[in-house]
């Protein structure tokens, strides 16, 4: 691994590695795979979250969890009831409006957050100390925030309406709960980024500078374009989580799926139906969170970097 | 005068792999035995039998007093442990504690010795192996062979009658292989009966009473050193001999 | 401390930032009681999820081939499925059909819903626990092992001085980042109508119709709890750290 030292003020992004331990051992006194899971403990801190693997067992579980929902309740269903299978037919559709809407906050939310922590990641890599200290206490609080918290956050504390040029636009709950929903994906965001240009070797940035390239060109030309292959698996990683993740804003009353199954429930009262519905739910967002995480898995080990 | 190691014809297969194919040997309290041979031959497996930490299949194997194929339980394995001590090739220390405290935690734990006499034995030992300054120091904090005297440090804290070396030279650069085997002569000076497995083909004619060579799980050939480097007699120790020196 | 407190009722009546939880005793306990069981939430959690943890991966290297594949399923659940709706299985789901006579003769749920956030948030980092103490076991090295056998050490000698300490140090940065996830997590609680930290201020701030300030207030509460546990946890690992093993 290189080893740099902190040469100058220009090349304060190179920061020197500090070795914990080092003692110059030439036999290892653990395996590799310690390194290695110490490695993915310290990747897994920039990155924001755990890596979402989702293996196929999982929706087939789901699907026995729905099947065993189904049999409980057809289990306690009375005569004049309908079929539990007719009862779910009923409500797909107002359940799958939800669940699209789920799906449309989660892609909002991302590019929110995806462009403003990008500008924050930058900020973080700035030459200006000031702005790189801001910037960089600006992403820790918002990392070590709980969702929920800054969720609540934005509800209540964004205007519930703004006059842009004379004009009144009002800004609907569910607008609020994504900025909320974007706020720790721009820090993590911002982490992700930082992470993956410090991750670059030295060499490139020596290399770039003696062949007369500006700072600004660096990054543009050399530095990022290398950036964006290592910062791919995380983002998408943080996507699978935030598709998750937007359950929550059932919490602040957005009308998304989880508030419209609970609505189907209390509207059909009959016990047992909570089970079925539920897995079903997960079920469509395994459905749809499953090759987003098989193709992370996958970029992440064409691109997988040895540091 | 029995040998205090006897091995007779021991076979030991991993599924329906054979390691060893029938392996008899004898060796005199005192004597210095180095077995070597090309990787799969068994050398290895052959040391874990004889210490009880692989059971083999067939035959038997005689340390000290100890039938070593019938020791079932715990007690009676650590009770063989107290005779015979192997050291390692790589990953030998406990990274966790200190040197000192890798040579004292056998005798402290195990043999439930005073911990002041342990430690006074411990210091006298590491002194013994030139790494008395080292004392304090982590295994990461030692080179490779370095970490190796302090595993037969450790191992002569049990104060056994038979000392196992398995390959313990292989994973180090040339330099400290020196100091690592000159312990092992300082060992052998005093009269330790050691059995080593080594590629290191000069210190093994230097130091052995007898090299076996091993190939495809049986011993092909023996000798005094002079007779098996100079003088081999079957193809097989030719072909490997001449592909080594 | 009661010039404390005035000074907060001096700083609302001056400048109209309303920080009613430090002038007003009524108030002052509700938040104290909310934080303290955020705190006790965390602790209860984090104390039973590494207990599931060890449970778990010591299941997972069970002979039974049943056993393995439970222990698999539960950790692919609770890993990939949002927490919220794992707490929900629980609360509304598991605790409903859980039920007992009280002395009126009414059914009562067995469990209040404190437990039920309990044991679901437990269940969630327990999952991922599973998985990071494994790994730890695993990465200490066979011939370490063997090292210790031959020295006469017995199986539970070496797991309790040598496995155990060692999976212990190899462990600790993920186990972090689970632990701070969990603590994070407990303000789903909120949903059960636990009255944690978040659920209590959202209490005083409908009261008290003082919202920003006691927004900023539960933000730098939190932050602050999540820096705590991230000090005290990289304080752990610096002093546990093995020499030679640096990443």
């Amino acid at each position: 691994m290189i080893r740099l030292k902190q040469k100058s003020k220009e090349h304060w992004w190179i920061t020197s590695r500090r070795r914990t331990g080092d003692g110059g051992t030439d036999l290892p006194v653990l395996l590799p795979p310690a390194q290695a899971l110490t490695r993915s403990a310290r990747a897994e801190r920039a990155w924001g979250f755990y890596t979402v693997r989702l293996p196929w067992q999982l929706g087939l579980m789901l699907l026995a969890l729905f099947a065993a929902g189904c049999g409980i309740a057809q289990a306690q269903t009375t005569a004049n009831h309908p079929s539990i299978f007719a009862t779910i037919w009923k409500w797909t559709p107002l359940l799958l409006t939800g669940f699209l809407f789920n799906l449309f906050i989660s892609v909002l939310a991302m590019s929110i957050g995806t462009v403003s922590g990008a500008l924050l990641g930058f900020a973080q890599i700035s030459r200006s100390s000031p702005v790189r200290k801001a910037a960089w206490f600006v992403t820790q609080f918002f990392r070590n925030a709980p969702w929920l918290v800054l969720l609540f956050y934005c509800m209540f504390l964004l205007p519930f309406q703004v006059t842009v040029f004379g004009v009144t636009v009002p800004i609907p709950g569910w607008v609020k709960a994504t900025i909320g929903l974007a706020l720790p994906v721009m820090a993590n965001v911002s982490e992700i980024l930082r992470g993956a240009v410090q991750s670059i070797p030295a060499g490139q940035w020596e290399s770039a500078e003696s062949l007369a390239f500006s700072r600004a060109r660096t990054m543009w030309m050399i530095i990022l374009p290398q950036c964006i292959k290592r910062m791919l698996p995380p983002w998408m990683n943080m996507y699978s989580i935030l598709t998750m993740a937007t359950v929550l804003t059932s919490i602040v009353g957005v009308a998304e799926i989880m508030t419209l199954t609970s609505r189907a429930l209390s509207a059909e009262n009959r016990p047992g139906l909570l089970l079925a519905f539920y897995s079903y739910v997960l079920f469509w967002f395994f459905i749809y969170c499953y090759p987003i995480a098989r193709w992370t898995l996958y970029l992440e080990a064409k691109y997988k970097v040895d540091t | 005068m029995q040998p205090i190691v006897s091995i007779r014809d021991v076979r030991k297969s991993f599924g329906s792999l054979e390691i060893l194919k029938g392996v008899s040997l004898d060796i005199p309290k005192g004597g210095v035995v180095c077995i070597i041979g090309p990787s799969g031959s068994g050398k290895s497996t052959l040391l874990r039998c004889i210490n009880g930490l692989v059971t083999i299949n067939s035959g038997s194997i005689r340390v000290g007093n100890f039938d070593v194929q019938s020791l079932k339980t715990d007690e009676q394995k650590i009770a063989l442990r107290k005779v015979v001590s192997m050291v390692f090739q790589q990953y030998n220390l406990f990274p966790h504690k200190t040197a000192l405290q890798n040579v004292m935690m056998a005798p402290v734990h195990v043999l439930r010795e005073n911990k002041d006499e342990v430690h006074a034995r411990a210091v006298a030992l590491l002194e013994k192996v030139g790494l008395a300054a080292k004392a304090d120091s982590y295994p990461g904090e030692l080179s490779g062979g370095q970490q190796q005297r302090v595993a037969i440090a450790r191992s002569l804290a049990m104060r056994p009658e038979v000392m196992l070396f398995d390959e313990i030279t292989a994973a180090l650069d040339p330099e400290t292989v020196k100091e690592v085997l000159n312990t092992i002569r300082g060992l052998v000076k005093d009269g330790m009966t050691c059995i080593l497995v080594t590629h290191e083909m000069r210190f093994a004619r230097e130091i052995a009473d007898d090299v076996y060579f091993t190939d495809g799980g049986v011993i092909v050939e023996s000798g005094p050193p002079a007779d098996l480097f100079d003088r081999p007699q079957h193809e097989r120790t030719r072909a490997f001999l001449s592909q080594i020196l | 401390m009661q010039f404390l407190w005035e000074w907060f009722r001096w700083l609302y009546d001056t400048t109209g930032v309303n920080l009613s939880i430090f002038y007003d005793a009524f108030d002052r306990g509700r938040f104290a009681a909310g934080f303290i069981l955020t705190i006790e939430l965390s602790l209860a959690c984090i104390a039973l999820s590494i207990l599931i943890g060890v449970l778990g991966s010591w299941l997972q290297g069970s002979r039974l081939h049943i056993t393995r594949k439970v222990v698999y399923w539960y950790i692919q659940f609770f890993r990939n499925t949002p927490p919220l709706v794992q707490l929900y299985f629980f609360y509304f789901g598991v605790g409903t059909l859980l039920t007992t006579t009280n002395a009126s003769g009414a059914e009562v749920p067995l469990f209040n819903n404190i437990t039920w956030a309990i044991v679901s948030l437990s269940f969630f980092a327990g999952a991922f626990n599973i998985e990071i103490f494994r790994s730890g076991v695993e990465a200490v090295p066979g011939t370490t092992i063997e090292a210790a056998e031959s020295l006469g050490f017995s199986r539970l000698r070496i797991f309790f001085l040598i496995v155990f300490p060692l999976a212990v140090r190899i462990s600790l940065p993920a186990l972090t980042n689970n632990l701070v996830n969990l603590v994070k997590a407990t303000t789903l609680a909120y949903a059960i109508a636990v009255p944690e930290l978040l659920y209590t201020t959202s209490q005083i701030w409908s009261d008290e119709l003082n919202v920003p300030e006691m927004m900023n207030v539960l933000l730098v509460c939190y932050v602050a709890l999540v820096g705590v546990l991230t000090f005290v946890m990289h304080r752990w690992e610096r002093a546990v750290k093995l020499p030679g093993f640096g990443v």
